[in-house]
């Protein structure tokens, strides 16, 4: 192994922003085939350079490698460098992004191959890549940050790639209002830090915290839940998570890259990335625990009846990145990464596949329409069926692992909280099982529910912009099958890279991990509580247990008794409809926040500042200005003697002053 | 010898005439011979004064003035033509097109 150039780090997240400025100068002159070449090799070349860069931390026991000192912020008392970090927790985000991006890139280029703006699609994906890579890659809070809004960025553009559609267009401008909101508490944080620590770079607040271990709580607690917030909008939790179901507008590939496997995930690495800040404050790693373990039941139960395959998948996310959070707060940053990791195979799997499906079914995405389709496309049927089992937590299966891994150390966090998350968790665990068996079902069982040729009536109402090829069901091509193929096998054997020691392995992936989340003192904990392997594969027994029920529960009402769930859903309407309704959320938010927003705005902020005072200022003030120059207008009287005459007056005037005016003076 | 109020009272009556004219009159040359009796009032308060303090400055400073005016008389003239040969006219009130 050649000693690696640092330099070379710069490539990766500048290749795809070379992408994006050919694609998106050039891409509207450019072949489809040129677009799609340019997009690939934009996205291939920094996969290998992770791959390189991966073998050179192994080979030579790196624990980390900067690049870039250049001081691109300078004041007396803040400096920030335009500096990239690059240390094992990078390199896992970094092969997700660039390796899930790369395939997802493919897939596009045959799921977008009737679309109108395709190079603007490639254009967009890329310029996500950049941000995202920037993202993982940057080693302060403020580059950091420009990542975070980038893909913000990129994401609206993407949900918004239907821009002529109404619902598109809100759903982007939605996404993109939540997450300010979010990137207020991440604001906050940054200057919290400024002010406490002078500076934004990893290494140097955490070392300042590292130095002083008397801190607790205090003003690490304010950043803490400041940075909570930023996570939360980012990554789709409660009380930010609503934007994440109507992202679904977007284009499938662009649901399964961005809202499912990699800008979603970046609360996550960001609260990982922090973990020395949130160490130190127990009240926020409990409330990132709450959070999470909420988000996680609250999504999952709404997506037990969603009938839109993808926004089945939607709630799906955010249920699983609820799972994150609430490993991250119980302290086991690895195994959050870890099932990051897992879930952005088996995630991207099945957003990938039922983007198949839908292009399969020219468009159709309710699978209340769908049924049957085990048969007609064989390959999208069994690449889902392996990210099926993955969620769902199988055993051997990827999901089975990270999942397994949380609930464990959820269970073994000290107190009664944590017996509660895992409870919360486990029947989380047996929704998740539950609703994606039904999407399953649902999609790949029973009698076939669609029009086999749709011709041309779908053509108007198609939703996912798929233009109707007009032949009935087929399975898709091999660029988009060969990305399902590969994820599918990564949802399958990936989490082989973590078995845990009670299961014979060797927990590779914590130690890959460990120089990151070293000093992490709940990972202490769990080793020396010494509850040894038997409460593990006690535990991991009881989640395999939920799963199964699960897909046993799916089974009854989904396959064998396909009128049940319509009866059971008839008897218990109230439950039904809450969950139908998403528990009233977004009408709740839409009369409680965005309605007295919208009235203070039009009424008191428009109609009474901008209008009112504002205009009505400027109004009198121009009045005011144009009646005195109508009165001063007449002393221009054009008449050359008058001039004279004020000019004389004024003579006098000052000759009269400088005479008397000592005398005047006095007097007054 | 004569007082110098003479001489004051001789240059305030003159100017006076000079500022009474300037603001009366129309015709532009009587307005130009107007200001040349103010120039020529003040003229003479200063060769007065210095003969009073026995010092050079204002005599020197009237050279300075005859100077300016004849230099003014020249360019003057030399618009008040170019207005007569344009408007035909030598009123100032008939010369206002600069005026809204």
């Amino acid at each position: 192994m050649t000693p690696m150039s640092p330099h070379l780090i710069w490539f990766i997240p500048l290749l795809p922003f070379a992408g994006f400025l050919v694609n998106g100068l050039l891409g509207r002159r450019l072949t489809r085939n040129a677009v799609t070449g340019v997009a690939l090799f934009c996205t291939a070349l920094p996969v290998a350079l992770v791959l390189w860069l991966t073998a050179t931390f192994r080979a030579e026991h790196l624990l980390s490698l900067t690049t870039g000192h250049h001081i691109w912020i300078q004041t007396s008392s803040l400096q920030i460098a335009f500096a990239l970090a690059v240390d094992h927790l990078t390199l896992v985000m970094l092969a997700v992004v660039t390796g899930v991006g790369f395939l997802i890139h493919i897939y596009s280029a045959g799921y977008m191959a009737h679309e109108e703006g395709f190079w603007r699609f490639f254009a967009y994906l890329n310029l996500f890549m950049f941000f995202m890579l920037t993202l993982v890659l940057s080693a302060n809070f403020l580059l950091l940050f420009v990542g975070w809004e980038g893909v913000g960025l990129a994401s609206y553009l993407l949900i918004g790639f239907y821009f002529t559609k109404d619902s598109a267009a809100n759903a982007g401008k939605k996404a993109f209002i939540v997450n300010r909101i979010g990137d207020f508490g991440f604001l906050l944080a940054m200057f919290l830090m400024i002010a406490h620590f002078g500076s934004l770079s990893f290494g140097s607040v955490f070392a300042q915290i590292g130095m002083a271990p008397q801190l607790h709580g205090g003003f690490l607690t304010a950043i803490a839940l400041c940075l909570v917030l930023g996570a939360a909008g980012k990554s789709a939790q409660i009380p930010l998570y609503i934007w994440l179901p109507d992202a679904m507008e977007g284009p499938t590939p662009v649901s399964a890259l961005i809202h499912a496997a990699t800008m979603v995930t970046a609360g996550i690495y960001m609260v990982a990335r922090c973990h020395a800040i949130f160490d130190r404050s127990a009240l926020a790693l409990a409330v990132v625990a709450i959070i999470g373990a909420l988000t996680a039941i609250f999504a999952a139960s709404i997506g037990m009846v969603q009938t839109d395959i993808k926004r089945v998948l939607a709630y799906s996310t955010v249920s699983q990145l609820g799972y994150m959070f609430l490993a991250c707060g119980v302290g086991a940053y690895s195994a959050a990464i870890f099932h990051l990791l897992t879930h952005a195979f088996f995630k991207a799997l099945l957003f990938l596949a039922a983007g198949s499906v839908i292009h399969a079914l020219s468009g159709e995405q309710d699978m209340r329409n769908m049924g049957g389709l085990r048969h007609r496309i064989p390959v999208t049927f069994w690449t889902m069926t392996a990210g099926v089992f993955a969620i769902a937590g199988f055993p051997g299966f990827s999901g089975f692992f990270s999942k397994d891994e949380i609930l464990y150390r959820t269970f073994m966090h000290p107190g009664a909280m944590g017996v509660v998350l895992w409870a919360v968790g486990l029947l989380t665990a047996f929704m998740t099982a539950f609703y994606m068996f039904r999407l399953w079902y649902l999609t790949f069982f029973g009698a076939q529910r669609f029009e086999d040729h749709p011709a041309h009536a779908h053509e108007a109402g198609h939703d996912d912009g798929q233009a109707a090829h007009g032949h009935g069901v087929h399975e898709s091509p091999w660029i988009m099958l060969a990305p399902l193929v590969v994820l599918a096998i990564l949802s399958v054997c990936g989490g082989w890279i973590g078995i845990p020691f009670a299961l014979g392995g060797n927990n590779y992936f914590e130690h890959f991990l460990a120089p990151v989340f070293a000093g992490n003192v709940s990972r202490q904990m769990v080793e020396t509580a010494g509850t040894g392997h038997g409460m593990e594969l006690l535990l991991a027994c009881v989640s395999v247990l939920a799963a199964v029920l699960g897909l046993l529960v799916a089974d009854y009402f989904y396959r064998r008794r396909p009128d049940a769930a319509a009866k059971l859903a008839l008897s218990l309407r109230g439950l039904h409809s809450t969950l139908v309704h998403k528990y009233w959320v977004d009408e709740i938010y839409a009369k409680v926040i965005v309605m007295p927003l919208l009235m203070l705005g039009r009424y008191v902020l428009f109609y009474g500042v901008d209008l009112g005072v504002i205009g009505g200022g400027t109004s009198a003030a121009a009045a005011a200005s144009r009646g005195a120059g109508g009165l001063l207008r007449r002393m221009q009287s054009g008449n050359i003697r008058s001039y004279a005459g004020w000019l004389a007056a004024g003579a006098a005037i000052l000759l009269a002053f400088t005479i008397f005016g000592r005398g005047l003076l006095h007097i007054l | 010898m004569v007082p110098i109020a003479y001489y004051l009272v001789l240059a305030a009556v003159l100017f006076s005439i000079g500022v009474g004219s300037f603001l009366i009159k129309r015709n532009v040359i009587t307005i130009f011979m107007s200001i040349e009796l103010m120039l020529n009032a003040v003229n003479l308060t200063f060769v007065a004064f210095a003969h009073m303090w026995g010092n050079l400055n204002g005599q020197i400073f009237v050279f300075f003035v005859m100077v300016v005016a004849a230099a003014e008389a020249a360019v003057g003239l030399a618009i008040i033509i170019a207005i007569f040969r344009t408007r035909e006219t030598l009123s100032v009130d008939q010369v206002n097109l600069l005026k809204l």
